[in-house]
């Protein structure tokens, strides 16, 4: 067990010296396009802009490190930041409305985890699936083809703000707070540990006193919370709530955790590997924006980056790794 | 035993089938006339022959969500040849439609097959990189009726024996493929491979063939169907059937394929994917909104996996304890 834990940090601190390499390679590369780009504000403004997508990358994180997965994310967000706005304009305070979303978030998450921690033999996929078309269909139940905004103009601060009379965003420090948070627990606590051991074998997880229904529940409900945090930095960034908002996120945030070097079979990955990710996510995007490349197409570049981390390594070796298909009954 | 049950759960979707109609029947009367049940039956020929790709792919144990982006890349694909060639034959763009899903489906099936990538990873990946393809093609126009020839649109109106072209069609997938599944040797592979993969591979199943092989049978379903969809709307749309892959799932799903893979039939998913067509037609029949469509599905989705995992549980320990009784009484 040790000494596997020892290889895979070994490999790990690898991967994660590439995704720095890249991540240098795609700045020079962005700071030829954009002569913005190598300012501090410049470097600030990219990187707050995009990161209500890394509240659900850590998150998303657990869910994969369990060998789990969660599609319904983007569905949570667009429902949370509909329910979010719908309570406001009935007349809540929006910082109550703002603990609306993070319930409504979690209620999803909750419910998610309750049939997949709970129902025997249920998948998280086929659960996560219904889901993301559950949640975002009551959002457009609730909302129909509307948009709602006119939230009061604190609100947008949370987004587009910056602390006190310093010049670092406020969202950054938000999810530098979170992430620190995401990493003590992943990788200094003993349910950080539990969850690698569901992820490398659950059946064995089970068998040595792991609370793998409990684990379960905590997880897929943490996902549902963070997918409600997006709502709100989502919603200040836009200043308004729709039902079709967050639209194609699930691919993103699972493509960036998978790039961070997270197994989608579960057992591999850490923190900063996916907020490394994240950050390279962020500059593709940023200089493919600078190069005029439509949302369409980053969405094909993005899909075949996705498909193509995960499978190059299983083609170098592809005969010492098998697909694991089927699932062992639990 | 299992048999059994599953004859009595298609008989239950039957019975469902028969109860919901009467009763939408009674609220809106115009639902059981013989024009409204024509038209659900050539909405539900699109979903039904997709469904049958789907169902295979499920039985092996994975999913496929590129499906409804395949089916709009192939929709448009062939509707800008018919624009440029008008007098392509509609038997031609069928056939060029399946060709060139299969080409897609075989691309996701050595992903998953070769690549060793997850089927949910791979199939997601490729749902945005299809549907990506379909706006740069494109360009983000559409290709409207008025740019297709009447031949090409006929194959939606035009009749054969009082069915829609399409209904035929679908028959013949289902007939096709009913006997594939049931009565050829690589058929029967299919849920060798997705009742238990290591076991097929020891009796000398080739199991990477397979699963490409189903992701490539699913492609051909969405090309065809992705022809069928252009004719049948008379335009090819950058947005087409995006989210129908939630359909085409509770279709599957609701006639009893489960998604852990070695459980399906080709009945079942038939009269899943009529029961679908009835309640999306019946929804606006008795004014119900149409925002409500997509959480209900989610809804029915769901619903139908834990009735499947019940009905599953309990074969089980009918089953188990049909083995104990034997073993006491030979003791």
């Amino acid at each position: 067990m040790n000494k596997k834990v020892g290889l895979n940090f070994g490999t790990l601190f690898r991967w994660e010296g590439i995704l720095v390499i890249l991540i240098i390679g795609t700045s020079i590369v962005n700071g030829r396009l954009s002569t913005h780009f190598w300012s501090y504000a410049g470097i600030m403004d990219a990187l707050a802009v995009f990161l209500e997508k890394g509240f659900m990358v850590l998150s998303m994180v657990f869910v994969l490190i369990i060998g789990d997965i969660d599609i319904s994310v983007a569905s949570i967000t667009a429902l949370s930041s509909v329910v979010m706005a719908l309570s406001y304009k009935a007349g809540l305070p929006m910082m109550l409305a703002l603990i609306v979303a993070l319930a409504v978030g979690a209620g999803c998450g909750f419910f998610n985890g309750l049939l997949i921690s709970r129902v025997p033999n249920i998948s998280a996929i086929i659960v996560t699936l219904a889901g993301s078309s559950l949640y975002r269909g009551i959002a457009y139940i609730l909302l129909g083809d509307q948009a709602v905004g006119g939230f009061p103009s604190w609100y947008s601060y949370l987004a587009w703000g910056y602390l006190g009379k310093t010049n670092i965003p406020f969202i950054i420090v938000v999810f530098l707070l979170c992430a620190l948070i995401y990493g003590l627990i992943l990788h200094r606590s003993t349910f950080g540990r539990k969850l690698y051991a569901m992820g490398n074998n659950l059946t064995a997880a089970r068998f040595s006193g792991v609370p793998v229904v409990k684990i379960k529940q905590i997880v897929f409900t943490l996902n549902g919370l963070m997918a409600g945090v997006a709502a709100i930095f989502l919603t200040s960034k836009l200043g308004s709530s729709r039902p079709n908002i967050a639209t194609g996120y699930e691919l993103e945030v699972i493509a960036i955790a998978v790039l961070g070097g997270v197994s989608p079979s579960g057992g591999r990955g850490g923190i900063v590997g996916a907020c490394l990710a994240l950050i390279l996510m962020r500059l593709l995007r940023y200089g493919m924006g600078l190069k005029n490349i439509p949302g369409q197409v980053m969405m094909v570049i993005i899909g075949i980056v996705l498909v193509g981390v995960v499978m190059i390594p299983n083609l170098l070796s592809s005969s010492k790794r098998r697909i694991k298909i089927t699932k062992l009954p639990e | 035993m299992l048999v059994r049950l599953r004859g009595f759960r298609e008989f239950g979707i039957i019975i469902f089938i028969i109860i919901i109609s009467i009763l939408i029947g009674i609220r809106n009367p115009r639902f059981l006339t013989w024009g409204n049940i024509h038209d659900m039956l050539l909405d539900t020929a699109i979903l039904s022959i997709l469904a049958v790709g789907m169902t295979m792919v499920l039985v092996t144990g994975g999913i496929d969500l590129s499906s409804e982006s395949g089916l709009a890349l192939t929709g448009m694909i062939a509707g800008m040849m018919i624009k440029g060639n008008p007098h392509f034959s509609p038997l031609l763009m069928l056939l060029i439609g399946m060709v060139l899903g299969g080409i897609f489906g075989a691309i996701t099936g050595l992903i998953v097959s070769k690549g060793k990538v997850y089927p949910i990873i791979a199939t997601l990946s490729m749902m945005y990189v299809y549907r990506g393809i379909t706006f740069i093609i494109s360009g983000g126009k559409w290709i409207n009726a008025y740019e297709m020839p009447d031949s090409f649109k006929n194959m939606a109106t035009g009749k054969l024996l009082g069915f829609s072209n399409l209904i035929t069609i679908a028959i013949v997938v289902y007939l096709v493929f009913y006997f594939f599944v049931n009565h050829t040797r690589t058929g029967r592979e299919i849920y060798a491979v997705g009742s238990n993969i290591e076991a097929a591979r020891i009796i000398g199943i080739n199991t990477e063939f397979i699963i490409w092989l189903v992701y490539t049978l699913s492609g051909v379903l969405y090309g065809l169907a992705g022809v069928m969809w252009v004719a049948r709307y008379a335009s090819a749309q950058n947005d087409t059937a995006s989210g129908f892959v939630m359909t085409i799932v509770a279709a599957c799903v609701l006639g009893g394929v489960s998604i852990s893979g070695g459980v399906g039939t080709i009945s079942g998913v038939l009269l899943g994917s009529i029961m679908i067509g009835i309640i999306n037609n019946a929804l606006p029949m008795i004014r119900v909104s149409p925002f409500w469509k997509m959480a209900l599905q989610g809804l029915i989705i769901l619903v139908a996996v834990l009735v499947n995992i019940l009905i599953s549980r309990n074969a089980e320990r009918a089953q188990l304890k049909r083995r104990e009784a034997r073993a006491l009484y030979h003791e």
